[in-house]
């Protein structure tokens, strides 16, 4: 039982260690929670999504991908341009997706092929090509555009003509373009985006031939319409009218849908027993009672807990974009899925073994860029959600840390270079900017000059980097010669 | 050659292959019938791998010229350009390295690259890349293939933790469960397996073919042959030199027609006369318990006395530790036990330590060990001694720099007596011919003017002349200056042109010590040696 | 006409066979503008002496099989301690030494910096050395991260570490040394100054051409010594060596430590020329700058020479010295020289990445 705990200790030993660090600083930050944790989920909202962009390269063997840099310069080009062409609102930010998309997926490719040239250095190389990325960037910026490209707007372009000023403004175009988003909208959207698959779906097979469950799709189609129909009473309404959410409302809405699907799950359960019988089910069918009692429990607990005055305070305090975190839920269950499709399983293939994957058909640079153009195309969409909510692009500055930054918080959060999960990058997100919304107040706390707390974070995001790739390069080193040891064993033992 | 009209699932005939110039093999025929466990047999180098990669279609093959020869599967000729066709006639390999991924599941190991899997939306609208797996289906068919084999595992375990023995059960059961799977090659499967296992591999082949699937069995032990083959093709420096019944057969005439051959004059006697004494009680090399652990030429425990001004030859089959003897030795892998240099206990773990002894050698790995590609010849020959004996240093006020007068002459010297061809002493050793590399090698370890020499494999890779020069070169650094020379080979015809004794190594062990007359039985047997013979 | 290009091409490699090109088309269009040839010179000799020892540092590094040694700010930093040691004792100001000479003075100064950064960087260097042996293979990944780190530790250092020198730090109620320190009351230009020559509007800083080249004299002598060769030996192939009774590892050691070395003295060089100290992020992205200048000369991650370090600096700091001016003809106050540097290092560097096969370099 002791080594057990001491196993789970060493296992999660960086998680730990930044753990207390943020608790530390907390503390010695003399700021209250009520202003940590508003300031916390702001950016958790902004970040997330780049971080998660992040997870898909490390499955395939490629790495942190260095390379997202390159994703967020794509993000700034297609912003700049809809914002010189006047472009606003929630439709200028989807005209932005929609030019910076396709501009993410040509820079991926041209990274996929790169990394392809220099396996097993992609890290550094992705790093270096950020940086030689950075002088296209600002020889786009300071002499293309206005230079080459005329361009005629003295908001946007420096008082010569040639060039792009420091900052631009978004206030009046696509700030907060896809926080504000309403739930009813949300909703709505949802609808008739289903309408539209199942539609298809069905066109789709009978023009191929195939059998269609009429029965299953119809029912599907009620449920929505039932669900949409929902949206018309009006307290509902009134509700959902919102375009942000009290966190207490989320964690009482996440509390009781946990108890109902709980409840769902074991009525599948008895139903398909009955259907079936008890030997006859899959794994996968299975129900854990004692996980849904613990998970019902704890739904409970933590409802009771919202009670407690102190914490009541805190949810209150917080209002969540809706829009954006469904976002980050959405790309978090795209990872999920993907690695249970055919081409994510050949991504873990070849992130585990080139040979294997070699020996067993797959081709191993197509999927090593196909995951190149995924992180690149995320990381775009990434950057543009940070600037919206920021609300003004640094048009030299705000990509240059987004690589640095999220790969250190996804490591933080106990993710290596061969393993990243979501649950990693969210735990990471969470304490890496608890450390750097503190950091500089406990700096000024402690050493009377809130410029160290700042250089300390900056230190610790470069130093867990660091220290990730040199355990990983140790690894590397040490493995070969375990192999050897463990092929002689049956030699010895003979 | 057959007696009746039989019919076979596999007829390779009259197969040739060219190496740049090199004839690899020269007309070698393999008919397999169904459900045959087949044993393909020969030394190192005899042509078997070529054989396998051109049954595969590997690039290897066909972007070097293609081969020469006709292929029939099932009575049909067809065309293997490329391995994947060879997947689709139903040839599998089960290969020698494992190639499973430990962090993944049986199944998924069994799966990887053929992977169940079910449409949805995304997938009819983006390809078929995009389809959801089918665990369930994959399980399913995962333990079927298990089953088939009479493997006891569960699926959903990953092979991480798996003993090495299991892991090959699992190559074989992905190959199994390829649909249409009519032919598979197994790699010295036994290599890396205990016996017990080993024991375990042959029911499961048995199993195998008795559904009707052949087997070809790549292997150098002749009990596993004669206990599960039902027949075998001995194939010999490329040539084809019979296909045997093994119920027709038995191990000494097998170990015969392997490495039979007439014992061909490598070393000319120049009709000096022999005058060299040498004495048992003089040792030059003791071993006592010597271990080494050198990947894939383990040593595992030898007791060998070597005489003071013999030429004494190891040899034996690639992969059973005659390689790691120098290779120890000289501190190039860890080894231990004890080692004696002229009754001087060596330090193994001292790096060096060999040379100050003065004992010199010349790897069997040219490229990879023997030299500095980019360097020149001179840098190339001086370096060892200059390291070692600090020979071709000048001292220059308190420094000690390089003396490149002194070593262009040495180097001059040697390319003059070596007969090296190059353009001259600054050529880089990398771009030297296989036989002039192998002489500059030498020449680095007779700089050192050692009392003992380890030579590997001496002729690896050179053209004829240029073998006879090497060995010529090395018979009269013994019979004249009264070195001990060590020559490690697989060749066994150079090993009996020129050793006064051969010491066979068979799995990291000494399986005996013969002398160059003994007859071709007697060294067929030693070098596959079955585990009776090993100990 | 097309086939010459070619083999030039082959041989040298695209990038380099480009900015060559570059290098003369500039030189042709300084001259087309009509500037001051002999002063742009200048420009170039001082930049040649100033970044060359830094470009020196990575000779060791690449011949003892550690690869472009990104993490040179290991030794840079050592260099500043030694640096600000130097001022905070105020060395430069000793009457004793003045008396003799101003110039006397600087050198003093400038050499005890010399000395303590050495001793300073042998330390951080052997340090550094024992890491980067266990991770081969890595080393290029790893030493760029772990130079970072360096400089982001140090910027907190800079701000606890107690000097008093009212040069070093802020002069009102800041905490912590300057950003950039002026180096005019110790040993500002003092290389640069001695025996300097003026011809015409050619200004030839013969003190610190002779310096660098001394440094690049004695690394030469080194390569040339038993051990210096058997640096060589280990880092071209690591088994070659080791049948020669050779301690890796050891070699691998002395090498690293000796690039430290070099990129402490080349930091304190680079500030005497430039006049002021650079602290902070100032030497974040000198790794790269060295890394490119020897690239650009025709080294390779597994080979490198004096004369690609000579080539490659002049090269490198020549473009960068002509390019400033010549493209403020075609757009004034720009910093347009700024961008092809991180083009034209970050290119290069790409470029040599792309032509080595990854995970060697491993015993």
């Amino acid at each position: 039982m002791n080594k057990k705990i001491s196993d789970i200790i060493f296992k999660n030993k960086v998680v730990l260690l930044f753990l207390f660090l943020c608790v530390g600083a907390t503390i010695a930050s003399k700021q209250p929670l009520t202003f940590v944790i508003p300031e916390l989920f702001t950016r958790i909202a902004r970040n997330s999504f780049i971080v998660l962009s992040l997870i898909i390269p490390v499955v395939a063997g490629l790495g942190m991908n260095f390379g997202i840099v390159i994703g967020a310069m794509a993000a700034q080009v297609a912003l700049f341009l809809t914002t010189y062409w006047g472009l606003t609102g929630i439709g200028g930010f989807l005209a932005t997706v929609a030019l910076a998309t396709p501009l993410a997926v040509f820079f991926g490719y041209l990274i996929g092929v790169l990394f392809n040239h220099m396996k097993g250095n992609e890290m550094i190389g992705g790093l270096v090509l950020g940086y030689f990325a950075e002088g296209i960037y600002q020889l786009i910026f300071l002499f293309i555009f206005g230079g080459v490209i005329k361009m005629n707007n003295p908001t946007l372009m420096i008082a010569t003509g040639v060039g792009v000023k420091n900052t631009i403004d978004l206030k009046d175009t696509v700030k907060y373009a896809l926080d504000t988003v309403p739930m009813l909208t949300i909703v709505e959207v949802a609808f008739y985006l289903f309408l539209i698959g199942t539609v298809l779906s069905v066109l789709i097979k009978t023009v191929k031939k195939q059998e269609v469950n009429w029965k299953d799709t119809l029912l599907r189609m009620i449920a929505a319409a039932a669900i949409y129909a929902v949206t018309f009473i009006r307290p509902i309404e009134q509700f959902l009218s919102a375009d942000r959410l009290l966190l207490l409302s989320a964690v009482e809405i996440a509390c009781f849908g946990t108890v109902i699907w709980q409840a769902v799950k074991f009525a599948r359960w008895r139903w398909n027993v009955k259907k079936l019988g008890m030997e006859n089910l899959s794994r996968s069918a299975q129900f854990n009672r004692n996980r849904a009692i613990a998970n019902v429990f704890l739904a409970v607990v933590v409802y009771a807990l919202t009670y407690v005055p102190y914490l009541y305070n805190i949810l209150i305090a917080v209002k969540l974009p809706v829009m954006t975190y469904l976002c980050i839920a959405a790309l978090c269950g795209f990872n999920n899925i993907l690695l249970k499709t055919r081409l994510g399983q050949n991504m873990r293939t070849v992130g585990q073994s080139r040979t294997v994957a070699n020996a067993a058909g797959i081709n191993v640079d197509r999927t090593r860029i196909i995951a190149m153009i995924f992180s690149t195309v995320l990381a775009s969409w990434g950057q543009l959600i940070f600037l919206q909510n920021v609300g003004t692009l640094s048009t030299y500055g705000a990509h240059t840390q987004v690589g640095q930054f999220a790969i250190a918080a996804i490591l933080v959060g106990g993710a290596s270079i061969q393993k990243a999960t979501n649950r990693q990058a969210l735990l990471g997100i969470v304490l890496f900017h608890t450390l750097f919304i503190v950091s500089p107040l406990a700096g000024k706390e402690l050493f009377g000059d809130p410029v160290i707390g700042e250089y300390f974070r900056v230190f610790v995001s470069y130093g867990v980097i660091a220290m990730a790739l040199a355990m990983h390069a140790w690894k590397k080193v040490a493995k070969p010669k375990e192999q050897e040891q463990n092929q002689v064993e049956p030699g010895t033992a003979e | 050659m057959e007696k009746t009209k039989e019919t076979y699932v596999l007829k390779m005939d009259n197969i040739a292959k060219e190496y740049s110039g090199n004839r690899v093999l020269k007309g070698v025929n393999l008919h397999i019938r169904p459900g045959e466990i087949h044993a393909l047999m020969g030394e190192n180098g005899a042509g078997k791998s070529t054989l396998m990669n051109i049954l595969f279609g590997m690039p290897v093959i066909h972007s070097t010229g293609g081969f020469e020869g006709t292929i029939e599967v099932d009575g049909k000729q067809v065309n293997i350009d490329t391995p994947l066709k060879a997947m689709e006639l139903g040839i599998g390999m089960v290969h020698q390295e494992f190639m499973l991924i430990p962090g993944f599941s049986v199944t998924e190991n069994i799966k990887v690259g053929r992977e169940i899997s079910n449409p949805n939306l995304a997938s009819r609208l983006f390809g078929r890349s995009m389809e959801t797996l089918d665990y369930e289906a994959m399980d399913r068919d995962a333990r079927k293939a298990l089953k088939t084999i009479g493997l006891q595992i569960e699926e959903y375990v990953k092979v991480a933790g798996l003993p090495v023995g299991y892991m090959q059960f699992i190559e074989i059961a992905r190959e199994l469960d390829k649909t249409g799977i009519r032919i598979l090659v197994f790699d010295e499967p036994t290599a890396v397996l205990t016996e017990s296992e080993a024991d375990r591999l042959l029911e499961a082949m048995r199993v195998i073919s008795s559904q009707g699937i052949a087997i070809i069995f790549i292997t150098h032990r002749l009990d596993e042959v004669m206990a599960v083959a039902d027949g075998m093709t001995i194939l010999r420096d490329g040539e084809f030199v019979a296909r045997k019944e093994i119920k027709d057969t038995n191990v000494a005439e097998i170990a015969e027609l392997m490495v039979g051959r007439k014992v061909e004059k490598l070393v000319d006697d120049n009709g000096e006369e022999d005058h060299r004494v040498i004495h048992d009680d003089e040792i030059a090399v003791s071993l006592r318990n010597y271990k080494v652990d050198m990947p894939g030429e383990q040593v595992k425990g030898i007791d060998l006395d070597i005489r003071k001004g013999e030429i004494f030859g190891i040899g034996g089959l690639a992969g059973q530790g005659k390689l790691g003897i120098p290779n120890g030795i000289m501190g190039l892998y860890k080894a231990e036990g004890e080692v004696r240099i002229n009754g001087d206990l060596l330090d193994l773990n001292q790096l060096g330590d060999a040379l100050e002894h003065k004992v010199a050698f010349v790897s069997e790995d040219r490229r990879g060990v023997g030299l500095l590609l980019d360097e020149s010849i001179e840098q190339n020959i001086v370096f060892s001694a200059m390291q070692t004996n600090g020979k071709f240093l000048k001292k220059v006020a308190w420094m000690k720099l390089y003396d490149a007068a002194a070593a262009k002459a040495h180097a001059e010297k040697m390319v003059k007596t070596l007969d090296i061809r190059c353009t001259g002493i600054r050529q880089a050793a990398g771009s030297l011919s296989g036989g002039n590399q192998q002489k500059v090698c030498l020449a680095r370890a007779l700089t050192l003017e050692p009392d003992i020499l380890f030579v590997s494999e001496p002729t690896r890779g050179i053209d004829i002349g240029a073998k006879k020069l090497v060995l010529e070169y090395l018979a009269k650094l013994n019979r004249e200056q009264g070195m001990t020379v060590i020559i490690v080979s697989s060749e066994l015809v150079e090993l009996r042109s020129i050793s006064d004794r051969i010491a066979i190594v068979s799995d990291g062990k000494l399986a005996s010590i013969l002398s160059p007359d003994a007859s071709d039985a007697e060294f067929g047997l030693a070098m596959s040696g079955s585990r009776k013979g090993g100990h | 006409m097309n086939h010459p290009l070619k083999k030039l091409t082959a041989k040298f490699g695209l990038p380099r066979v480009l900015i060559v090109s570059f290098f003369f088309l500039l030189v042709v269009a300084a001259a087309g503008f009509r500037m001051n040839l002999p002063q742009l010179l200048s420009d170039l000799l001082r930049r040649w002496g100033m970044f060359g020892i830094l470009a020196l540092a990575m000779v060791p590094a690449v011949q003892c099989g550690i690869g472009l040694n990104f993490g040179i700010s290991m030794g840079i930093v050592g260099g500043l301690l030694g640096g600000l040691i130097v001022i905070q004792m105020g060395i430069a100001q000793s009457p004793a030494l003045v008396a003799i000479h101003p110039l006397a003075a600087m050198w003093a100064a400038i050499l005890v910096a010399i000395l303590i950064g050495v001793v300073l960087a042998i330390g951080i260097g052997y340090g550094y050395g024992l890491l980067l042996n266990r991770v081969k293979g890595s080393e290029m990944t790893v030493t760029t991260y772990v130079g970072f780190s360096i400089i982001a530790f140090m910027n907190m250092m800079w701000m606890l570490l107690p000097f008093s020198n009212g040069e070093l730090i802020w002069p009102n109620a800041g905490k912590g040394l300057r950003n950039t320190i002026s180096l005019a009351s110790s040993f500002s230009g003092v290389m640069n100054d001695t025996f300097a020559l003026q011809i015409g509007d050619l200004k030839i800083p013969t003190g610190l051409l002779l310096f660098f080249f001394l440094m690049c004299f004695l690394v030469w002598l080194f390569m040339r010594s038993k051990t210096g060769m058997a640096m060589s030996a280990a880092g071209a192939n690591p088994m070659f060596a080791k049948a020669a009774g050779i301690n890796v590892n050891k070699m691998r050691l002395i090498g690293t430590v000796l690039s430290t070395v070099l990129a402490a003295v080349g930091i304190l060089v680079y500030a005497q020329g430039f006049g002021f100290m650079q602290l902070y992020n100032g030497p974040m992205m000198m790794g790269f700058t060295s890394v490119a200048a020897v690239l650009i000369g025709g080294a390779s991650p597994k080979r490198a020479a004096i004369p690609h370090v000579l080539l490659g600096t002049f090269l490198f700091q020549g473009i960068l010295a002509l390019g400033l001016p010549v493209a403020n003809q075609f757009i004034p106050e720009s910093n347009l020289s700024e961008v092809m540097r991180l083009i034209i290092s970050n290119g290069i560097i790409i470029y040599a990445m792309t032509q080595t096969k990854g995970g060697s370099g491993r015993e």
